[in-house]
């Protein structure tokens, strides 16, 4: 049951995160380049922009809804598996999302990296 | 890429690994918290590591939004994941950690991955959608700086 518990929590902090991520760049995508707006219209602007964008908010609270998901799970499971297997997950996950929400032209090239970045936190979570 | 955008994911990679690792060394000086104890965790901001590296996790968060702002995600995440690598080095030489072969091998992993992904474009596609509510926000902008 405990097993049950910790896969359930480490599912919510994947999903929550890779929807955290998404909605936060299409946001970003949404306000435009921060740099050029803070040239044009100063710092005070840019803020505001972001702040009032709908997609910012919600993805702030997924972010928030992911972390208490990882409390949760730490309660439950060792964190040299909660750890690893929500990041590497996630990194596999936001190609996919990014490809079908964003639509991200994600390259075999992306695609190799998201998966050697999966792997990668894996091993050094070993 | 302009140097000013290269320099925007080097604040993204250290900043993350710096705060990481400072909130590591001050949560270890002011020990275990159990649920129970939640006021404790009010307490613990006012460790100077624990605030430093909050100072510095807000740093990571303000430079991941710009970088969104003219990136893609899937270039973002994996470009900036040399952090890992940052913080496993900061593991091994400050925090006197022991860094196995697997660990190594990971640290590899991630690097071949940056180097992959930093060889393409950055921003691959431009939504519709995003981009008329980007020139609305515009000349909503422009109209109160000339009022």
């Amino acid at each position: 049951m405990r097993h049950l518990y910790t896969w359930s929590a480490v599912l919510a902090i994947v999903v929550a995160s890779i929807s955290g991520d998404v909605l936060l760049s299409r946001a970003m995508k949404q306000v435009g380049d921060v740099g050029e707006l803070r040239r044009r219209f100063g710092s005070l602007a840019v803020v505001r922009r972001v702040l009032r964008n709908p997609a910012f908010l919600a993805g702030i609270l997924l972010m928030a809804i992911g972390f208490y998901s990882l409390l949760f799970a730490l309660s439950w499971g060792d964190v040299s598996l909660v750890g690893p297997a929500s990041a590497s997950l996630t990194f596999v996950g936001n190609a996919i999302a990014a490809k079908i929400f964003l639509h991200e032209r994600v390259d075999h090239r992306r695609w190799m990296a998201a998966l050697l970045v999966g792997a990668g936190v894996a091993l050094l979570a070993r | 890429m302009t140097f000013r955008k290269y320099l925007v994911l080097a604040g993204v990679t250290v900043f993350a690994a710096l705060g990481d690792s400072l909130l590591s060394h001050g949560m270890k000086q002011i020990g275990g918290i159990s649920p129970k104890d939640f006021k404790d965790l009010l307490v613990a901001v006012a460790n100077p590591w624990v605030a430093l590296g909050i100072l510095l996790l807000l740093g990571f968060f303000v430079s991941y939004l710009t970088a969104l702002s003219w990136a893609d995600l899937t270039y973002v995440l994996p470009a900036s994941s040399l952090g890992y690598v940052l913080l496993a080095l900061i593991a091994k030489y400050f925090l006197h950690e022991q860094i196995t072969i697997w660990r190594w091998l990971g640290i590899l992993l991630i690097s071949a991955a940056v180097g992959f992904v930093t060889q393409g474009p950055a921003l691959t596609h431009h939504e519709p959608a995003c981009k008329s509510a980007r020139e609305g926000a515009d000349r909503e902008l422009v109209g109160m700086r000339d009022s």
